[in-house]
């Protein structure tokens, strides 16, 4: 069914996002015959799209299920498939504007300023995520693309025998870096604390790899280069001193932010913007309205995780709408 | 649904590019590259909509390095229009249809 047929009918159950933990919903909402509608975003090269941030993921080694690993990208056709084999109905459009003040609740697709939503619906579950946050340096949209990145798995492989940077000190970073060591010379990290953050496994990755090497208490103060990156101009937070390294590359891996702007206003958040739900629950302060996966998570933000609230979130909602539908007999 | 989308190799990509009767969007991808893979349906919709003013090809990356190397391509995916076998404009990361469009709107 089109976008068009759908506007104006009542929905059961509108998913808005389409990571481990939207797609989990959408599985277990469509088994349960809710018919779910899955807004999955639009292509981009940041985390904010379709599959989320396992999209920008190379190989995935702590799913359960995949004894050998499996590919970011592969790991989400795989959920996405499931989905769709029980019959949740996948759009590639971005929701613009939700409306939680009355029931059924109005989500608006494309224009934010149209009069009517797109469409309305019942019960809406929340799983749009976290995106990587950037450094905030001068030029540093205008570099995206020809030599700093925020996708490792994308843009390594250009980087053969040169000297690159990853900027951050967990276990993204440290996984970029030991992914990017395949091809680069040198994979120099460079964190602003003196000790790393990352997962004793992926620590020890990374120190044991020759390749990698590490500058402490330091942090990036600009991009040096004209078109393309051709240095970083480095300051040591401790001693105040500034240097120049001289890389081709740098990929930043500094952490994320929710993507809950959609949301301001509407549903409680912490002061980090992450979304609030009851405890051991996915519901928000809105009844009907359900948030899963990292958009509300800021502590364990795995894949894994990810899907279980997601599956919370389908439960919750389908005895939601059971409840609905009682009140409504009796 | 399969677009008219060309596909093109070390060995034919400045035949093809130089010959081309309209401008030639040539999309850099790879197998590996999750927001290659979101654009491509999106690339086989706009070679089937703009049919005789566009052509749309791609290259494999890691099948012609050479000509992404030649052609400066350091993130992935990259698409180029080439316009009388000359680089014209260049669009870096997965985008919406919309967007897309909009920015080989000039030449199209």
């Amino acid at each position: 069914m089109s976008l068009d047929d759908l506007a104006g009918r009542g929905v059961e159950v509108v998913i808005i996002g389409s990571g481990p933990a939207g797609l989990t919903a959408a599985i277990y909402a469509a088994r349960a015959n809710l018919h779910p509608v899955v807004l999955e975003g639009e292509p981009s090269s940041t985390s904010d799209q379709p599959g989320g941030q396992l999209m920008l993921t190379t190989d995935v080694e702590n799913y359960p299920g995949f004894p050998e690993g499996v590919m970011g990208p592969e790991l989400m056709q795989r959920f996405r498939d499931q989905a769709v084999r029980f019959g949740a109905q996948i759009h590639t459009v971005k929701a613009s504007r939700v409306d939680f003040s009355s029931q059924p609740y109005g989500v608006w697709i494309g224009g934010a300023d149209a009069d009517k939503p797109t469409l309305r619906a019942r019960t809406v579950i929340v799983s749009t995520g976290a995106q990587s946050i950037m450094l905030g340096l001068d030029r540093e949209i205008e570099l995206v693309g020809h030599g700093l990145s925020t996708c490792a798995t994308c843009d390594g492989f250009f980087f053969r025998d040169q000297h690159i940077a990853v900027v951050g000190g967990g276990d993204s970073a440290m996984e970029e870096a030991t992914f990017l060591s395949r091809f680069a010379s040198r994979v120099t990290v460079i964190h602003r604390r003196e000790a790393l953050r990352a997962s004793k496994i992926m620590q020890r990755r990374a120190f044991d790899n020759e390749r990698i090497h590490f500058m402490w208490d330091s942090v990036v103060e600009e991009y040096l280069g004209e078109s393309t990156l051709a240095g970083l101009r480095i300051r040591d937070t401790k001693t105040g001193e500034t240097s120049v390294l001289d890389v081709t590359g740098c990929f930043i891996a500094i952490g994320h932010r929710p993507n809950t702007d959609l949301f301001v206003g509407q549903l409680e958040m912490k002061d980090n913007g992450y979304l609030i739900t009851e405890p051991n629950s996915t519901r928000t302060v809105v009844e009907g309205v359900f948030a899963c996966g990292d958009v509300q998570d800021d502590y364990y933000r795995q894949a894994v995780t990810a899907a279980g609230t997601g599956c919370m979130a389908a439960i919750e909602a389908e005895r939601y709408l059971e409840s609905l539908h009682s009140r409504a007999v009796s | 649904m399969a677009g008219p989308t060309i596909t093109l190799s070390a060995s034919t990509f400045d035949e093809e590019v130089n010959s081309a009767s309209t401008p030639i969007l040539v999309d850099f991808w790879a197998e590996w590259c999750g927001p290659c893979k979101l654009i491509a349906p999106i690339l086989d919709e706009i070679a089937s909509e703009q049919d005789g003013r566009l052509t749309v090809a791609k290259l494999n990356v890691d099948e012609a390095p050479d000509v992404a190397l030649r052609f400066g391509v350091m993130s992935i995916p990259t698409m180029i229009l080439f316009d009388g076998g000359e680089p014209a404009k260049r669009v870096v990361g997965a985008k919406p249809k919309e967007a897309l469009l909009g920015e080989l709107a000039e030449y199209l």
